[in-house]
């Protein structure tokens, strides 16, 4: 997951859409879960956390399953976005939604970015 | 210089729907005396999300395809006053729309195909008008939609309208369709006016729900095609073959590579499974005839 950092870094354009982005979010699969920093459309950090979560502005849960077909390189119907997976309430998304909603494009982006690469 | 022109032909309409005076832009393409094909684009967007099928030799041998913006979107006007008031479709009102610009172009029967809240509306006219229409083809059609985030999202002053549609709608698309044909798509939706779009939702959302009337719909009266692309999960494939099941005599087709905006995320598949559909309207056509 610490990945995440340096494929979206490394996105020149995809920073530049997320310029206005500064929150940190929860990102849970299955059991584990990690918090993310984003400042100024950068990933600032990507820390695994325990039973003792920091805060957070909204997190993203998914069970392990579910978030290993989002991110195939090719996904089904069903699993190639974000809100595919809201609709068919296999992701929530939880807390202030005003940052996601807000930077929606950016979001969906960030998260494709670790396509074929943890599945 | 190598320039061309499409076939395309735009104009401006000024004609009186719900009452109101309005100024509607429309466009055509294909011979005068073809069979007229009027097209209805989705929520938020506008007539070029048709343009492959306007600019398509096959179809423009035997069909002249008509587009028009719906009032508020596109290149037509919302009508004066409209700052006083919010804008919010209702099947009556979408269906006197069709029906009145219909009537307005003098269009003998023509063939209905709408996408999206287009295809919920095509479901509306099979089963109140089948007999204004010699065919109806609903592209992402089904009988209701479940909310799958707050509407609110799409309208307030703090969130930017266009980035904010383009990304609601951005993964209804096969994630495979053509970049540049997705992208085109995308800024349909970022263009649109601000709450337009939750205006066409209060359609899809709340006051178009057919699904105690498909039943009803009597396709010996007018046939009825559905078409669906795979990855919609606004209309999914599932609704699709519900409506199949519960309106007898449906075609419907689920497409594969495709999404939610076959006509305009991927041209060239589309056409693929409406061309087959197109020449069978037409040879239906051409029997009656003889």
């Amino acid at each position: 997951m610490e990945q995440l950092a340096s494929l979206v870094n490394a996105n020149k354009r995809l920073v530049w859409r997320g310029r206005y982005v500064d929150t940190a979010f929860l990102l849970e699969v299955g059991d584990e879960a990690w918090l993310v920093k984003i400042s100024a459309g950068r990933v600032a950090s990507v820390t695994r956390v325990g039973a003792v979560r920091p805060s957070w502005t909204f997190a993203l849960r998914a069970a392990r399953e579910h978030w290993q077909l989002f991110w195939q390189a090719d996904p089904k119907p069903g699993y190639q976005d974000l809100l595919a997976m809201v609709k068919k309430r296999t992701l929530s998304v939880e807390g202030d939604l005003y940052p996601f909603m807000s930077n929606l494009l950016y979001f969906k982006e960030l998260m494709a970015s670790l396509r074929g690469r943890l599945a | 210089m190598n320039v061309h022109f499409e076939p395309v032909i735009g104009r401006y309409m000024h004609v009186e729907l719900l009452g109101k005076p309005h100024r509607v832009y429309v466009e055509e393409a294909g011979p005068a005396n073809g069979i007229p094909l009027m097209c209805l684009h989705t929520a938020g967007a506008d007539t070029r999300q048709y343009r492959a099928v306007m600019n398509d030799a096959r179809i423009l041998k035997d069909y002249r395809v008509i587009a028009f913006d719906m009032p508020w979107h596109g290149k037509s006007s919302p009508p004066a006053g409209f700052q006083n008031a919010d804008y919010q479709l209702t099947s009556r009102d979408y269906l006197d729309l069709i029906i009145g610009m219909c009537d307005a172009l003098q269009l003998d029967r023509p063939v209905a195909m709408g996408c999206s809240i287009g295809g919920r509306i095509a479901l509306h006219l099979a089963l109140e008008y089948p007999q204004r229409f010699r065919a109806i083809i609903g592209l992402q059609a089904g009988a209701h939609v479940d909310p799958y985030y707050d509407l609110n999202w799409l309208h307030r002053p703090d969130v930017h309208g266009g980035e904010m549609a383009a990304g609601i709608v951005s993964g209804l698309m096969c994630p495979k369709s053509p970049e540049a044909e997705r992208w085109e798509t995308l800024w349909h939706y970022m263009q649109g006016g601000p709450g337009v779009f939750k205006g066409d939702l209060h359609f899809y959302v709340i006051d178009g729900d057919i699904r105690a009337r498909v039943g009803e719909i009597d396709t010996t009266r007018c046939p009825l095609y559905l078409l669906t692309g795979e990855y919609d999960y606004s209309c999914s494939p599932e609704d699709t073959r519900d409506l199949q099941r519960r309106i007898k005599g449906t075609q419907a087709v689920i497409m594969e590579n495709l999404g939610h905006f076959p006509m305009s995320e991927n041209p060239s598949q589309f056409l693929r499974y409406l061309m087959p559909v197109l020449d069978q309207i037409r040879a239906a056509n051409s029997s009656k005839n003889i």
